[in-house]
């Protein structure tokens, strides 16, 4: 203690804080980092005006370079007159907006669809906002949510039946990837404690599933979800096309799922389970309230990863004939109106992507962040 | 087995693998009684006290708490670990949980009871063990010394009859073994009933009536604390005694 009285409380150097310092530090430490700086910088500083200036400010949205309402490719700025300097012609997106949004729903039933995203907002508060109020409600609201958009986007219940070769779109999309990922996580974790159980049975199943199921290409899953499975019904009961493809999407994802979830099991000490067995909890007490809640924050980010990697794997539906998002857009470029606009119609469906997953990836740092603070993982 | 012991192994057998780890191992302990188990390290102390809740599963002899024998039939092994509450070397607290919560979880979920009594409980544990003011924090902001008296107030909080304790002190720094030595000096003052697994000799001279010393899975020795630390009878237990008392 009396020693501290001699030593002055000094602020570190100038020179390695603030900006000037920051950048000294990490931009220009030496030489080779200041030229690969230097590198970046030029091309960020070629490539970024260029991309606003094509899709902004030399784009067309409604008109065109002379002011006329663009209906089809011929009207666009950069068709009609190629020697010119001019830019994206967005309306493709805006006149077929309703199909990438919806496919081919019926317009006076969209409020449906639209009223189903809403909820899904709803249905994500309580996931996304830890001190909402109601918080225990609105997550009854959350597990019922699948029923509820069932019944909205199908319908029956007094609403007209809207059958499922008419949806399309963004609304595929999110189907595919919200179901999917939100059934397969519950899946995923009663595979990976199968896959880790004493019972021999359950554990050989459980393993078999995982192996086969990984083992195949979700192509080849999403052919055997359309072209053998109804072999395999009885016959009279024909599923959905979009039901079988949900299927096959839902396994695939439930089994790398429990992979993830199992190797954050493998890092729970055996300390745990025995403290927990010793206060005498049950393996379905221990599992929920000891286990799984430390395996599951481990492995965040590979949860997410994987469920970044479904989502856009959703795509591949398109060879099986549903028009997805991206479905959608070839079907663009397929009719002779809008033929040629590729590079529009493909940054449009990357950015709606885009906008997703990066939400999904910027939820996962706010989760983990979340649960880091106050709680130190070590238990030494 | 005598008429009024409350643990009872009788030619208990384990092996790991081919490794025989406790061999005929017989012990009684009498309610309330305090025995202190010591002896080099790989010598099947742990894995004894282990047995007695089924962390571990004997193969061989018969293990009966409190009347109850322990097989594989999972009511027993969950009925005599409402008895048996134990506390491990490595604290083993739930790290993800405040220490209020790692006290009130099992007496909520395992014994069904109200969450405000389960806190109250918690709270008067705590005192129990000297750190009511600690019970909003998580473990991982407490010292070594800390932790273990929650890890303590934890098994106490199920209201055990039985207490094991597995080297509750070897994992702590010096500063903090009294601490967590006079918790359980408490304890055994109240009338537990306690199988401790330790080192520490000054604790077994005050507390134990009966020592157990063991050497590679069996019993070698068992004595009061007054003739094993003065007159032990086998050689192995004069030379562990020789070499941990001149440390």
């Amino acid at each position: 203690m009396e020693n501290n009285s001699n030593f002055e409380i000094r602020k570190p150097p100038v020179a390695t804080t603030g900006i000037l310092g920051w950048c000294r530090q990490h931009l220009f430490s030496n030489w080779v980092n200041s030229f690969i700086t230097l590198l970046v910088i030029y091309f960020l500083y070629q490539l970024i005006p260029w991309f606003l200036d094509w899709s902004v400010f030399s784009a067309d949205f409604w008109t065109n370079y002379k002011g006329e309402l663009i209906v089809d490719r011929t009207f666009c700025s950069r068709v009609a007159d190629p020697e010119g300097d001019h830019g994206a012609c967005w309306a493709i997106i805006i006149v077929r907006f309703y199909q990438f949004m919806y496919g081919f729903y019926p317009s006076e039933q969209v409020w449906r669809v639209n009223l189903t995203y809403f909820l899904l907002v709803v249905a994500l508060l309580p996931l996304l906002i830890e001190k909402i109020p109601g918080r225990k409600h609105l997550i009854k609201f959350t597990i019922a949510f699948p029923i509820v958009a069932f019944i909205l986007l199908y319908g029956g219940f007094g609403f007209q039946i809207i059958p499922t070769n008419k949806w399309g779109g963004l609304l595929v999309t999110l189907v595919l990837g919200v179901f999917g990922i939100a059934i397969a996580f519950p899946l995923g974790i009663l595979l990976a404690l199968g896959r880790r159980s004493q019972l021999p049975v359950i554990s050989m199943f459980c393993t078999l599933f995982i192996e086969f199921i990984r083992g195949v290409p979700l192509i080849t899953l999403l052919f055997f979800g359309m072209v053998m499975l109804p072999l395999f019904l009885p016959e009279g009961l024909n599923l959905d096309g979009l039901v079988r493809v949900l299927v096959a999407v839902t396994l695939f994802q439930a089994a790398y799922m429990a992979e993830v979830i199992r190797g954050g099991l493998q890092a729970i000490p055996r300390g745990q389970y025995e403290a927990a067995q010793s206060v005498g909890l049950s393996y379905w007490q221990m599992n929920r309230k000891i286990i799984l809640p430390q395996a599951i924050r481990i492995s965040i980010p590979s949860i997410v990863n994987t469920s970044i990697g479904l989502f856009k794997d959703t795509t591949l539906v398109i060879i099986i004939g549903l028009l997805d998002l991206l479905g959608i857009g070839r079907g663009a470029l397929a009719d002779a109106t809008w033929m040629g606009l590729s590079n529009e119609v493909y940054v449009f469906v990357a950015l709606v992507f885009f906008i997703f997953t990066f939400s999904m990836s910027r939820y996962s740092l706010y989760l983990e962040k979340k649960l880091k603070t106050g709680i130190n993982m070590g238990a030494d | 087995m005598s008429e009024n012991s409350i643990i009872s192994l009788q030619n208990v057998n384990k092996w790991f693998g081919d490794f025989q780890v406790l061999k005929d191992v017989n012990l009684e302990v009498k309610k309330k009684e305090r025995i202190v188990v010591c002896g080099p390290s790989g010598s099947g102390k742990s894995t004894m006290i282990r047995c007695i809740n089924r962390l571990e599963e004997h193969q061989e002899g018969k293990i009966v708490v409190d009347g109850i024998e322990l097989t594989g039939n999972l009511k027993n092994i969950d009925s005599v670990r409402k008895e048996v509450g134990m506390v491990f070397q490595q604290f083993n607290l739930f790290p993800h949980l405040s220490v209020k919560e790692n006290i009130t979880l099992a007496p909520i979920w395992v014994k069904k009871m109200p969450k405000a009594e389960a806190e109250e409980l918690a709270m008067k544990q705590l005192e129990i063990v000297k750190i009511p003011e600690q019970a909003n924090k998580y473990p991982g902001q407490l010292s070594g010394g800390q932790q273990q008296r929650v890890a303590i107030a934890r098994s106490l909080a199920m209201n055990p009859n039985i207490m094991l304790f597995d080297e509750p002190t070897s994992a702590l720094d010096p500063e903090m073994i009294k601490e967590v030595l006079d918790v359980m000096v408490d304890l055994a003052e109240g009338g537990m009933t306690m199988i401790v697994v330790t080192h520490e000799m000054g604790f077994a001279k005050t507390v134990a009536d009966r020592m157990v010393f063991m050497d590679e899975g069996k019993i070698v020795e068992e004595a009061s604390p007054d003739k094993f630390f003065n007159n032990p009878e086998s050689d192995r237990t004069k030379l562990f005694l020789s070499q941990i008392l001149h440390q």
